[in-house]
C-alpha cells in the first residue's frame, strides 16, 4: 500500500445541466490520518466523496483509494472502504441489527464472526438496547451512529464521513465528535471527513482542504492555515453607522493594526499581531474621532478567517447563498 | 456465486419489510379477489356471445385476473426503488460491493412469492364460485410461471424507469400509460377472436397476452397444450432482456450523481 491512502488528481465533474461541480480538485491523504474537506453547501465536497467511493465517475482526473485505482477497479475499492454518505442510508423498516447484518453479508461476512461483529458495533455505538427496534423509531443522532456502524462493519481501511454531524442537535454532535476522535486513534484507519462546520474540521482533522466552487483554495494543517493570517482578529461594533473614511483614518496610524474593513457601516474588522494590546489604543483613537464603540471582541484566528482570506466571502454568507440558490 | 447470495439477502429484506406492513399485505392479497368478483359479475353474460367457447365466465376470467395482478405488482416495483433512492439505501448498496443484478432481482423475486400466494387464493376462490379447470395443478403451475416471468420483466422496466427518472409521479404515469393498454389489448376479459382485428394483431406482440394465452390454455386444457411452450419461451426472453436493461440503468444513474 502506498503512503497515501487517498489521492485525488485534477478531478473534474460537470453535471448534465452544465453545472461544473468540480473544477480540478487535487489532494492527498496520508494513511492513518484524518483529513477534512471543508466548504459551504454546494462547494463540491459530496461530489468528491461520491467519486472517491466509486458511486460517481469524474469527467476527467484520477482517483486512487487504498492504493487502488478507483476508476479502473471500483469493485476492489468498494471492498477496502466504508462510507457514511451525507444522506443516511439506514433502511428504516429494518431494525438496527438487521441493517448491520445485511451490510456485513454484502461484504461476504457471515456466521458467528458476523454476529459477534454486529454485537460489538451495537455495543460500541450505544445502540445495543435499541438493536431490535425498527430504525424508523430512532432519533436522528441514533440513525447517524448506526450509519457509522454500518460503514465500519467490515473493518475498512479507509472511512469516508460525508457531513456526519449535519442536522444533529448539539448533544448528538458532541457525541459524534467523541466517536470520530476515537476512530481516528484506531490503528491504520484513514478518515476523510467533509463538513461545513469549520470548528468541526479544526477539532477533528490533522489536515484540511478548503473547497470553494469546485476548487481547493487552501490546504494544510489547521494551525498552519491560521498562522498564515498573521495575528488576531479584532471586531468592534460601532454605536452608529459610520462613514468609512473617518474610522479608517483614525486607525490608519496605529502600530500593527491592519486589514481594516467596515461591514454595513457598523461592524469594524481588523487584524493585529496582539489583539489585546491593540484594543485600548484603537478605542482611544476612535473616541478621539467621536466614534462611540458598543462592543469589542478579540478572537484568535479561525478557519472562518482563512476562508474569508482565500475566497473574499465570509463562510456563513457563502453557505446561506448556496442554500437559497 | 455472489450475485445469487446477494439476491437471497435482498429478497429476505424485501419480504421482511413487506410483512411488517400488515395492512398492505391484506390489501394486496384482497385486491385481486375484488377484481375477480367484480369483473366476473359485470361480464357474466359475455359467455352468451355467439362464438364464445367457454361456458363459465369465471373459468375464463381467472387466469386473466392472475396475470393482471402479477403485471401490476411488477409495475409498482419501481416505487420501492424510488423509496430506496430517497432514503439513501440505494447509494449505500451501490457503494458496497453489492451485485448490481442482485439489487434488481432482490426486488423482483419477492413478487414471485406474492404471485404464488395470490394465484392460490384467486384459483381457490374461483373454484368456490363455480370455476372449473381441466388443466389441474400442472396447469396452475404453468399459470404461476408465466405470471412470474411477466412480472419480472415489467418490474425490471419499472425499476429502470425509477432509476432514470427518480420521481414517484413518473413511475405512476408510466405504469398507467403502459400497463392499462397492454391489459385491454389482450384476451384478459374477452376471447381474442371476438375482438377487432387490429387488437388481435397487436396482441401477438403483447407480453401480457403471451402470459394470459399460455396460462389460460394450461389451466383450462392442460400444461402440454399447444401454444403454452412457445408463449412461455417468449416470456423468458422478455424477462431476461428487461432485467438486463434495468441493470444497465445503474450506469446511467451513477453517471448522473
Amino acid at each position: 500500500m502506498s503512503e497515501n491512502a487517498i489521492r485525488a488528481q485534477e478531478l473534474v465533474k460537470t453535471f448534465p445541466k452544465g453545472v461544473r461541480a468540480l473544477d480540478g480538485v487535487s489532494f492527498e491523504v496520508a494513511a492513518g490520518s484524518v483529513f477534512g474537506l471543508v466548504g459551504p453547501n454546494g462547494a463540491g465536497k459530496s461530489t468528491t466523496v461520491k467519486i472517491l467511493t466509486t458511486l460517481s465517475r469524474p469527467d476527467s482526473g484520477a482517483a486512487e483509494v487504498a492504493g487502488i485505482d478507483a476508476l479502473r477497479h471500483p469493485d476492489k475499492v468498494r471492498r477496502a472502504i466504508g462510507c457514511v454518505a451525507q444522506k443516511s442510508g439506514v433502511d428504516v423498516q429494518a431494525t438496527g441489527r438487521e441493517n448491520l447484518l445485511l451490510q456485513g453479508r454484502l461484504y461476504g461476512m457471515g456466521g458467528g464472526e458476523l454476529e459477534r461483529r454486529v454485537d460489538t458495533m451495537l455495543e460500541r455505538f450505544g445502540l445495543a438496547d435499541a438493536a431490535r427496534r425498527v430504525t424508523r423509531t430512532y432519533s436522528g443522532g441514533m440513525q447517524r451512529k448506526l450509519d457509522v456502524a454500518i460503514g465500519l462493519i467490515h473493518s475498512p481501511r479507509v472511512l469516508f464521513l460525508d457531513e456526519p454531524t449535519t442536522g444533529l442537535d448539539p448533544e448528538a454532535r458532541a457525541d459524534m465528535w467523541t466517536e470520530i476522535e476515537r476512530l481516528a486513534g484506531e490503528e491504520g484507519l484513514t478518515i476523510l471527513l467533509t463538513t461545513h462546520y469549520l470548528e468541526e474540521a479544526d477539532r477533528l482533522a490533522a489536515r484540511v482542504a478548503i473547497v470553494d466552487r469546485g476548487r481547493i483554495v487552501a490546504q494544510g494543517t489547521p494551525d498552519a492555515l491560521k498562522s498564515e493570517l498573521h495575528g488576531d482578529a479584532v471586531h468592534l461594533e460601532l454605536d452608529a453607522a459610520e462613514t468609512n473614511g473617518r474610522v479608517t483614518a483614525a486607525l490608519a496610524h496605529i502600530g500593527d493594526v491592519r486589514d481594516v474593513t467596515v461591514e454595513d457601516g457598523r461592524l469594524l474588522h481588523a487584524r493585529a499581531d496582539n489583539g489585546a494590546r491593540a484594543v485600548p489604543v484603537m478605542l482611544q483613537a476612535l473616541e478621539a474621532q467621536g466614534v462611540p464603540v458598543v462592543s469589542v471582541t478579540v478572537a484568535r484566528p479561525s478557519l472562518d478567517d482563512v476562508y474569508l482570506k482565500y475566497t473574499g466571502r465570509r463562510f456563513e454568507e457563502a453557505d446561506r447563498a448556496e442554500v437559497t440558490r | 456465486m455472489t450475485a445469487l447470495r446477494h439476491t437471497v439477502f435482498l429478497t429476505i429484506r424485501q419480504v421482511r419489510n413487506f410483512l411488517r406492513q400488515p395492512w398492505y399485505v391484506v390489501l394486496s392479497l384482497a385486491q385481486p379477489i375484488i377484481y375477480l368478483l367484480l369483473f366476473g359479475a359485470l361480464f357474466k353474460k359475455v359467455v352468451e356471445i355467439p362464438g364464445f367457447t367457454t361456458n363459465s365466465y369465471i373459468t375464463f376470467l381467472t387466469p386473466g385476473i392472475v396475470v393482471m395482478s402479477a403485471m401490476f405488482a411488477g409495475g409498482w416495483s419501481g416505487m420501492g426503488v424510488i423509496d430506496d433512492l430517497n432514503r439513501g439505501v440505494m447509494d449505500r448498496l451501490l457503494v458496497a460491493p453489492t451485485s448490481r443484478g442482485a439489487i434488481m432481482l432482490g426486488r423482483v423475486t419477492p413478487q414471485v412469492l406474492t404471485i404464488l400466494i395470490q394465484t392460490a387464493i384467486i384459483v381457490g376462490l374461483a373454484l368456490l364460485v363455480g370455476g372449473r379447470f381441466a388443466g389441474g395443478p400442472a396447469g396452475a403451475a404453468v399459470l404461476i410461471v408465466v405470471s412470474a416471468l411477466l412480472s419480472i420483466g415489467v418490474a425490471s422496466l419499472s425499476n429502470g424507469v425509477a432509476l432514470l427518472l427518480r420521481k414517484e409521479e413518473s413511475v405512476i404515469a408510466a405504469v398507467n400509460l403502459m400497463l392499462l393498454p397492454l391489459l385491454f389489448l389482450s384476451s384478459a376479459f374477452l376471447q381474442q377472436n371476438l375482438a377487432p382485428q387490429w387488437i388481435q394483431d397487436f396482441a401477438r406482440y403483447n407480453p401480457a397476452n403471451w402470459a394470459i394465452t399460455a396460462g389460460r390454455t394450461a389451466l383450462m386444457n392442460g400444461a402440454s397444450s399447444s401454444g403454452v411452450m412457445s408463449n412461455t419461451l417468449y416470456l423468458v426472453v422478455f424477462a431476461v432482456v428487461c432485467t438486463w436493461l434495468a441493470t444497465r440503468a445503474f450506469r446511467s444513474y451513477q453517471r448522473s450523481v
